[in-house]
C-alpha cells in the first residue's frame, strides 16, 4: 500500500473510514450510556417512597409555646406555635447578623405557625428545641444554634433550617409536601 | 526463583505442565528471595491477608443470620447474639476484628513511612496500599451502619450528608445515594450488598499489592537495595516462621478483646435500635475513623471541612513525589526522622481530639494539629530533602556482618 498517498487523503479529506469511525464510535456511547442509566436511576428515591411524600397536620391540639414532631419522607418536621416574644424576637433581628440572610415573614405563612424541617443543615442531625444562645434550637452534634426563626445563627450549619411546601387546609389544618 | 522450581510427583508435573499453578505458589510464597535483615514490622503483611480472611468468613456466616432491612436488622443482630449457636462469638470476632484489621493497617503504614517503602521502585505498591486502605474505610463505615442502632443511624446520616455540600448537585446526590429522602431502609440494603461485596474487590487488590512488591522485592530496615543471593534467604521457612510467630502474638490480643471486653471499642449507643427522630447527645464515629473525623470537624465551613477530611487520605498518594530525599530509610535520616515521630505523635492527638467535643482548647488543638498533620506532607516533606545530611549508607545489608566476621578471623590470625 502506498502509506504517503493514505497519509495524504487523511489530512485532505474526510474518508468514507473516518465517517464510519464516527458514527459506530457515537452510537456506542450513546448505547452504552442508555444502557448504564437505569443501573444508576434505580437508586433515585421509588415510586413507593415519592408517594408518601404528602403528610395532614391537625394544629388544635397545641398550645402557644408548644412544638410538636412529625414525621415526613423520613424526615422530622416541627411544627411550632410561637409565643408573641417568640415572634417579635425573630422579627426583630438585623439581617446583617444573620449567616443566610432571611426575614421572618418570609419564612412563615401565619407568624404564630413555624413549620420547618428538623434537620440540621450542617451534616443532618436532629436540633434541640428551646436550646442555644437565640432561644431556639441547637444541634448537639457539632454545635449549631438557631433562633426562634429557625436561622442559623452560630456554628458549622450553613443555612436556616428549611421550610417544606405545605398550605393551610383551614384555620387548624396543615398538609405538608 | 519461580524458574528455579520442578514439581516432583507425576500429578504435580502433569498439573504444572497444563497450569503453572504449582510454579506459581511455590515460587511467590515458598523460594521467593526475601531481605535477609526484615524486623517485626515487616510482618504485618500477613497478619493483614489473616485479618481480610477472618473479616470475609466470619461474614459470610454473619450474612447466613442477618437481615437487611430497617424493621428486622435489630432483631436480626440480637437474635445473632441470643439464638444462634455461637453467634455472639461470630460476631464478636467479626466487630472487634474490623478494629484489630485498622491496627495492623495504621502499623503497617507506619512501616512504610518510616523506613520509605513508598519510594523508587516501590510507587505503586504504596499507591494500590492507599487504595485498599480507601476501601477499608467505606466496608468498615458500612459494615458498622447493619446492626441499624442508634450509632448506625446517626453515623450513616452524618457521614452520608458529607455529600450534601457538593455545591449544586448536593441534594440530588444524597437522595440518590439513600433511595429516599434521609437514611432509610433503601440505605441498609445497599450497604449490606456493599458490604458484602468489597472485601472481595479488597482481595483483588492485595493480589496486585502483592503482585507489584514480587517485582522489586522488599525493601527493609537499612532501605539499600539488596543483592539476590548474598543478602537474601527464602520466604519459606525463614519469614513464613516469623510471620506465624507474629500472628500468634497478634492472636493473643484479638483473642482478648474478644472473650474479656468484646464491646470496650464500640459505642452503647449501639444496643439502642435506631430512632430517626432523635440524635443521640454525642455522635462518635469507630475508634478508627477519629483523627480524620477530627480534621472535618477542625474546619469551620461545611464544605472545607469535608474537603479537609478527604484530602487527608488523598494526599497519601502522593507521598513518593512529595518526599525530595534519595534515602529511604529513616535509620538514616536524622532530621526528617524527628518529624516523622512529631507526625505519628499529631495523628494520635487528632485521634483524640476527635473523640472529644470540638469546643474550647479541644478546637483549637484540632485546628493546629490539622495544620502540622497537611504541612508535614506539603511542606516538611518536600523540603528537608535539601537540608538534611543523612548518615553514611553501609554497601549492602551484609556488610556491617561480613566485616565483623573479618575483624574475627583477622584478630583471630594474630592472636
Ligand atoms: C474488609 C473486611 C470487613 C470489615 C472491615 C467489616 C467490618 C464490619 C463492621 C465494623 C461491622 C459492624 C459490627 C457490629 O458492630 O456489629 C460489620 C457487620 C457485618 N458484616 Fe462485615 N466486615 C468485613 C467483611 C464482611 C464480609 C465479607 C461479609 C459478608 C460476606 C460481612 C458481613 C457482615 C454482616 C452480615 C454484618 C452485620 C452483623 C453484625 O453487625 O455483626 N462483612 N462488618
Ligand atoms: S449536624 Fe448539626 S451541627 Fe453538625
Amino acid at each position: 500500500m502506498d502509506t504517503k498517498k493514505d497519509i495524504d487523503t487523511a489530512e485532505t479529506k474526510v474518508t468514507r473510514r473516518d465517517f464510519l469511525y464516527l458514527t459506530t464510535g457515537s452510537f456506542t456511547v450513546v448505547g452504552a450510556g442508555a444502557l448504564v442509566w437505569p443501573f444508576i436511576a434505580q437508586m433515585n428515591p421509588d415510586a413507593s417512597v415519592k408517594a408518601l411524600a404528602s403528610t395532614e397536620v391537625d394544629l388544635s391540639p397545641i398550645m402557644p409555646g408548644q412544638s410538636i414532631t412529625i414525621l415526613w419522607r423520613g424526615k422530622p418536621v416541627f411544627v411550632r406555635r410561637r409565643t408573641e416574644e417568640e415572634i417579635a424576637e425573630a422579627q426583630a433581628v438585623e439581617q446583617t447578623d444573620l449567616p443566610d440572610p432571611e426575614t421572618d415573614e418570609t419564612r412563615v405563612q401565619k407568624p404564630e405557625w413555624l413549620v420547618m424541617v428538623g434537620v440540621c443543615t450542617h451534616l443532618g442531625c436532629i436540633p434541640l428545641g428551646n436550646k442555644g444562645e437565640y432561644n431556639g434550637w441547637f444541634c448537639p452534634c457539632h454545635g449549631s444554634h438557631y433562633d426562634t426563626s429557625g436561622r442559623i445563627r452560630k456554628g458549622p450549619a450553613p443555612k436556616n433550617l428549611e421550610i417544606p411546601s405545605y398550605v393551610f387546609l383551614d384555620d387548624n389544618t396543615i398538609k405538608i409536601g | 526463583m519461580s524458574d528455579d522450581y520442578e514439581p516432583q510427583s507425576t500429578v504435580a508435573k502433569w498439573i504444572d505442565k497444563r497450569l503453572p499453578i504449582i510454579t506459581l505458589f511455590s515460587g511467590h510464597l515458598m523460594q521467593f528471595p526475601t531481605p535477609k535483615n526484615l524486623n517485626y514490622w515487616w510482618t504485618f503483611g500477613g497478619i493483614l491477608t489473616f485479618c481480610l480472611i477472618t473479616q470475609i468468613i466470619t461474614g459470610l456466616v454473619l450474612a447466613m443470620h442477618y437481615i437487611a432491612d430497617a424493621n428486622l436488622a435489630f432483631a436480626s443482630v440480637e437474635h445473632i447474639m441470643r439464638d444462634v449457636n455461637y453467634g455472639w462469638l461470630l460476631r464478636y470476632i467479626h466487630a472487634n476484628g474490623a478494629s484489630m484489621f485498622f491496627i495492623a493497617v495504621y502499623l503497617h503504614m507506619a512501616r512504610s513511612l518510616f523506613y520509605g517503602s513508598y519510594k523508587e521502585p516501590r510507587e505503586l505498591i504504596w499507591i494500590i496500599g492507599v487504595f485498599i486502605f480507601l476501601l477499608m474505610i467505606a466496608t468498615a463505615f458500612m459494615g458498622y451502619v447493619l446492626p441499624w442502632g442508634q450509632m448506625s443511624f446517626w453515623g450513616a446520616t452524618v457521614i452520608t450528608n458529607l455529600f450534601s455540600a457538593i455545591p449544586f448537585f448536593g441534594e440530588a446526590i444524597t437522595n440518590w445515594l439513600w433511595g429516599d429522602y434521609s437514611v432509610s431502609g433503601a440505605l441498609l440494603t445497599r450497604f449490606f450488598t456493599l458490604h458484602y461485596l468489597m472485601p472481595f474487590l479488597i482481595f483483588g487488590l492485595v493480589i496486585l499489592h502483592i503482585w507489584a512488591l514480587h517485582v522489586p522485592g522488599n525493601n527493609n530496615p537499612e532501605g539499600i537495595d539488596v543483592v539476590k543471593g548474598q543478602d537474601t534467604v527464602p520466604f519459606h521457612p525463614h519469614y513464613v516462621v516469623k510471620d506465624v510467630l507474629a500472628l500468634v502474638v497478634f492472636m493473643i490480643v484479638f483473642a482478648g478483646f474478644v472473650f474479656f471486653s468484646p464491646n470496650i471499642l464500640g459505642h452503647s449507643d449501639n444496643y439502642i435500635q435506631a430512632n430517626p427522630l432523635q440524635t443521640p447527645e454525642h455522635i462518635v464515629p469507630e475508634w478508627y475513623f477519629l483523627p480524620f473525623y477530627a480534621i472535618l470537624r477542625a474546619i469551620p465551613d461545611k464544605l472545607g471541612g469535608v474537603i479537609a477530611m478527604v484530602s487527608a487520605i488523598a494526599i497519601l498518594a502522593f507521598i513518593p513525589w512529595l518526599d525530595s530525599s534519595k534515602v529511604r530509610s529513616c535509620k538514616y535520616r536524622p532530621l526528617y526522622r524527628q518529624f516523622y515521630w512529631l507526625l505519628i505523635a499529631d495523628f494520635i492527638l487528632l485521634g483524640y481530639l476527635g473523640s472529644q467535643s470540638a469546643t474550647g482548647i479541644y478546637l483549637i488543638l484540632g485546628r493546629l494539629a490539622t495544620l502540622y498533620y497537611f504541612l508535614h506532607f506539603i511542606l516538611v516533606m518536600p523540603l528537608i530533602g535539601f537540608i538534611e545530611k543523612p548518615k553514611p549508607l553501609p554497601k549492602s545489608i551484609s556488610e556491617p556482618v561480613l566485616s565483623k566476621e573479618e575483624q574475627l578471623a583477622k584478630s583471630g590470625q594474630t592472636a
